[in-house]
């Protein structure tokens, strides 16, 4: 479904990801992990179109999206869950869904999707005129999959979706993670919570200084081994 | 002692003008907002919407309503091309880049009229009716501009809240990256948002031209009063806008009464630096991320 091709990227001077190939087939779960400043946001943006690579290829369904601007890659079907969320914070939760729909094909199905989005989330349907910057840090969390999953996404990138919440809700977004994969999405994570998230992918990748390091089943890489370096890396 | 008849004239009078303040606040902040560089310029696209109305109404005798639907259009494609040729090369550069461009294209189009029109003052003479109620005088050039100037609002708040490209304008001043995460590419929603406050300038015109004459430096007479109600009701900040609007208006108006309209443009320019050390963040405190 998703194929990087010996991407490498940075901002100006820096290189933060050298020639980095990975591969998200459709209906899997993969995570990238990996030590602070590894290049996960940076791989992430470089998917989302936020960030252009310098060399590689970015296929998605066939279709090279390299060099494509973001609005044109989410209109391709790839849903980008920012780190830190980046919600509206002074619109409305109704109104940051509806932004999701921004585009004509999503504004088409804006009905069914927000009944869908409800549905997984219901907390979203009881606050739906509160300003998102009043919402929890949980229910911001939500909002922010809530918002990717009204672009009727295939494939949906969340970069550090436990970042800055408490221990409880942390397990509890994990168990809303799984259901939205239940629901057929396509999951391409960025996790620190590395025990958590190998509990939920079918594969994962180690990311260490813009580099993969290790690529390998979930289950076979759960081992301390991989965690240890995963955390601390090395 | 003056006469209380005269002051509640002029309170109303304030409330009139202050609509058209109010229009023409709104559309300079509505681009600062979302596009964070203050159109210097913005109040001269007026002024040369208020020569097309002119000509078209003074020397092709077209009705003044059909001279202001153009007078919108042009507006709205002065601001396409504003954006296009002046602010778009000069995105992300440091704001003082912005200051001289817009101040810059102030002084042109300053100068362009003056070439083209000359200096002198022309003015659309419509002959309305004014109406009177308990000794107090409600010209029609005032109350038409201040009905059409709150409704042209109301279209602007119902534009700004209930269409995807309204919310859309509103979401890309809080998180532009964002906002093209979600499809809507930022150029677009500049150039609608720069066509909408274009649109906005062009009205003002057509309400403006019934009440007061056009020459080259019209600009410099509403530029700065614009300006400083923006920064009044918090820059960005749309209801504080509108409010400001009517407090520098009524203080003008009313000011004008009790001394002279020299004196009430006077009061106004001090309140608004003393506001300035009390609020600097405007009136209502102004909501910047």
């Amino acid at each position: 479904m998703l194929e990087l091709r010996a991407v490498t990227a940075g901002y100006g001077q820096f290189t933060a990801l050298w020639d980095v190939s990975l591969r998200v087939d459709a209906g899997e779960a993969v995570a990238v992990v990996g030590p602070n400043g590894a290049g996960k946001t940076t791989l992430m943006r470089v998917i989302s179109g936020l960030v252009r690579p310098r060399a590689g290829d970015l296929v998605f369904e066939g279709v090279s999206l390299t060099g494509r601007p973001p609005h044109e890659i989410v209109a391709h079907g790839i849903a980008h869950v920012p780190e830190g969320r980046r919600l509206f914070p002074a619109l409305t939760v109704a109104e940051n869904l509806k932004m999701g729909a921004f585009l004509p094909a999503a504004r088409r199905a804006f009905a069914a999707s927000l009944e869908r989005v409800f549905g997984l989330f219901p907390v979203l349907a009881e606050r739906r005129t509160q300003r998102a910057g009043s919402l929890s840090g949980g229910e911001q969390q939500m909002l922010a999959v809530g918002r990717a999953l009204m672009s009727q996404p295939r494939l949906i990138l969340l970069d550090e979706p436990s970042m800055g919440l408490a221990p409880v809700m942390v397990l509890r977004l994990f168990d809303l993670i799984r259901r939205v994969r239940e629901e057929g999405y396509t999951i391409l994570v960025v996790e620190q919570n590395v025990r958590q998230v190998l509990k939920l992918v079918d594969r994962a990748y180690l990311l260490e200084v813009g580099r993969i390091k290790i690529e390998g089943r979930a289950d076979a890489l759960g081992d301390q081994d991989f965690v240890r370096k995963a955390y601390v890396g090395l | 002692m003056i006469d209380p008849i005269f002051l509640l004239e002029a309170a109303i009078n304030g409330i009139l003008l202050g609509g058209v303040l109010a229009l023409l606040a709104l559309g300079l902040n509505l681009i600062f907002g979302v596009i964070d560089i203050v159109w210097i310029a913005y109040v001269d696209l007026v002024m040369l919407c208020m020569y097309a109305v002119y000509f078209l109404v003074t020397v092709h005798g077209w009705p003044l309503a059909l001279a202001g639907l153009v007078s919108v259009g042009a507006g709205a494609l002065l601001g396409l091309a504003v954006h296009l040729l002046v602010i778009t090369p000069i995105l992300g550069t440091p704001p003082v880049n912005q200051l001289l461009a817009t101040g810059g294209l102030l002084f042109f189009l300053q100068s362009f009229a003056t070439f083209l029109w000359s200096t002198d003052h022309k003015s659309v003479r419509l002959s309305l009716p004014s109406y009177e109620m308990a000794g107090i005088f409600l010209p029609a050039t005032r109350l038409i501009p201040f009905a059409i100037s709150i409704l042209a609002m109301l279209g602007l708040y119902l534009f700004l809240t209930r269409t995807y490209m309204g919310t859309a304008i509103r979401a890309v001043s809080q998180d532009r990256e964002a906002m093209s995460l979600m499809g809507a590419s930022p150029q677009r929603v500049y150039l609608m948002t720069s066509a909408v406050g274009g649109a906005m300038a062009g009205l003002a015109a057509t309400l403006l031209s019934m009440q007061y004459s056009v020459h080259p430096f019209f600009g410099a007479q509403f530029g700065p009063l614009t300006f400083m109600i923006c920064v009044l009701g918090g820059l960005g900040n749309m209801v504080g806008a509108f409010v400001a609007s009517f407090v520098m208006s009524e203080i003008i108006s009313v000011g004008g009464v009790i001394m002279s309209t020299e004196m009430g443009y006077v009061i106004a320019f001090v309140v608004f630096i003393v506001m300035m050390f009390v609020r600097p963040a405007g009136i209502l405190g102004a909501r910047r991320e």
